[in-house]
């Protein structure tokens, strides 16, 4: 095949590419928003002084890191169907969607290694700052609110940020469940065009220029909280 | 008669076994620079940790202007604040100065000094301000205001600290060890400002090794030998003519 011909190709599933990229961008940018959201009290829960505060944090991070993701989108997608209560109930137009599906496993997955990075973050805290918050009046809310949550968010930006692009490379499994990402795209183009080397090096770069787009986005946040200027010397 | 400003009562506090405060009294009355002496160990800085409930004694009373802390026992024996609200708000009242000086590094230094008493006391955004440039200006670092901590020398953060603790117009200011983290060249732009406060009739409790400042600074001395208080008296009494043997060789290895 020559390079001309490569081009064409390249050109003629462009669009399909395209989508595909988008889907997977999608998907991850909506689980690690809303991720984040539901890890923050999940987070927060798990460096609690209480074991009965820490105990379901702990357990669902436990389960969510010690399965494989793959593992995790099965059991939802072909797992909770066999219950009738489950098909009976308001979820199922969700719950049978491949797409809902991908995005709900993958929100609640990502959410526990969240909830990790905070929870270090937040211990990670130098107590004497904590200290001085409450030397000053703050109530224990207060010194959460304005000083801890604050200082953790900077502290835990860098992993999150390690966190999105972990979160991108590990979406790749969702076409397993028919879903049209950037590997499904690549997985039908090959399946028509024999090209597998080619559009496998396709689907590689582009992972590789979505990451470079996370990297330069996280940059600008880091930039944005001066994550740079208040770190110690 | 007003009630002293600050009186701490028979305090005891213990880690584990070690018993490091054992019965401490103290009162500071308005207008009181009182300077903690004693060997490391002794347990002034716990003292002073003490009397905020940074640390939880095990006994004891501590009166803010007259109005003592409720405590109760906690499972450790410990004792614990009853009402936080009561805690917070006595706090607010009496000044904390640390001795790694715990800036908050995510914030500019305004923003560091306007936090609390934007938080705490609710004052608007540019009163804070307001008050913020003055007590800035009265430490000497008015052209660092948009600087963030870790931009300062150490001099300069611990003044800023200072001016953080002054926002709160406390009653009380106890210092533990403020210049003992300090650069030496930076320790006399430290211990001029603490003069100053001093000079303009602030009530401080001042945990310290600077012998000769505590001497100049303070109308009274206590000086704290394995918990308990050993010698108290003027800067005279305690540095010329202490009464105890321990003090006196304290006194004798420190000049």
């Amino acid at each position: 095949m020559t390079w001309a011909e490569r081009w064409a190709l390249l050109v003629e599933w462009a669009p399909q590419l395209l989508e595909g990229a988008l889907l997977t961008l999608e998907l991850v940018g909506i689980a690690v928003i809303v991720g984040l959201f539901f890890a923050i009290p999940l987070g927060l829960a798990r460096a609690s002084r209480h074991w009965y505060i820490r105990a379901f944090p702990y357990t669902y991070i436990f389960f969510f890191r010690g399965t494989p993701l793959l593992l995790q989108l099965f059991l939802v997608y072909y797992g909770l169907s066999q219950f009738e209560a489950v098909r009976d109930s308001m979820f199922w137009p969700f719950l049978r969607e491949p797409y809902w599906c991908a995005l709900i496993i993958m929100t609640l997955h990502t959410a526990a290694y969240i909830a990790e990075i905070l929870r270090g973050a937040v211990q990670a805290v130098p107590p004497g700052e904590v200290e001085a918050a409450r030397a000053l009046g703050m109530s224990r809310r207060q010194a959460l609110q304005f000083i801890i949550m604050p200082r953790a968010i900077r502290i835990g930006l860098p992993a999150y940020g390690n966190e999105v692009i972990l979160m991108l490379k590990a979406s790749a499994v969702v076409y397993t469940i028919t879903l049209m990402d950037i590997m499904g795209v690549v997985r039908t183009i090959n399946s028509r065009t024999y090209q597998f080397e080619m559009f496998f090096l396709v689907a590689g770069l582009i992972y590789l220029v979505v990451t470079i787009l996370f990297t330069q986005l996280f940059k600008l946040v880091e930039r944005w909280l001066k994550v740079e200027a208040s770190r110690k010397r | 008669m007003t009630p002293p400003a600050l009186e701490v009562r028979n305090l005891h506090k213990r880690y584990g076994d070690l018993e490091v405060l054992k019965g401490v009294d103290l009162v500071a009355r308005d207008g009181d620079v009182i300077s903690i002496l004693g060997s490391s160990g002794s347990g002034k800085s716990t003292l002073l940790r003490c009397i905020n409930l940074l640390e939880n004694p095990h006994a004891g009373q501590i009166l803010v202007a007259g109005e003592e802390m409720k405590l109760k026992p906690s499972r450790d024996g410990a004792l614990v604040a009853t009402d936080s609200k009561q805690i917070n708000r006595l706090r607010a009242r009496v000044g904390f100065v640390f001795q790694s000086f715990n800036l908050w590094p995510h914030m500019s230094i305004l923003d560091n000094i306007i936090e609390a008493p934007r938080r705490v006391l609710g004052h608007s955004k540019a009163d804070a301000i307001a008050a913020a440039e003055l007590f800035l200006e009265k430490v000497g670092i008015a052209d660092k205001r948009h600087a963030f901590p870790a931009q300062l020398s150490g001099g300069q953060q611990q003044r800023a600290a200072i001016a953080r603790t002054l926002a709160m117009q406390p009653q009380v200011i106890l210092f533990d060890e403020p210049t003992s983290a300090l650069d030496p060249e930076m320790v006399q732009e430290v211990l001029n400002v603490i003069r100053a406060l001093a000079e303009e009739g602030r009530t401080m409790l001042l945990v310290t090794h600077e012998m000769g400042f505590a001497r100049h600074v303070s109308n009274q001395v206590v000086f704290l030998h394995q918990g308990q208080v050993e010698e108290i008296g003027t800067p005279e009494e305690v540095f010329d003519r202490p009464g105890s043997e321990r003090c006196k060789q304290f006194m004798s290895s420190h000049r």
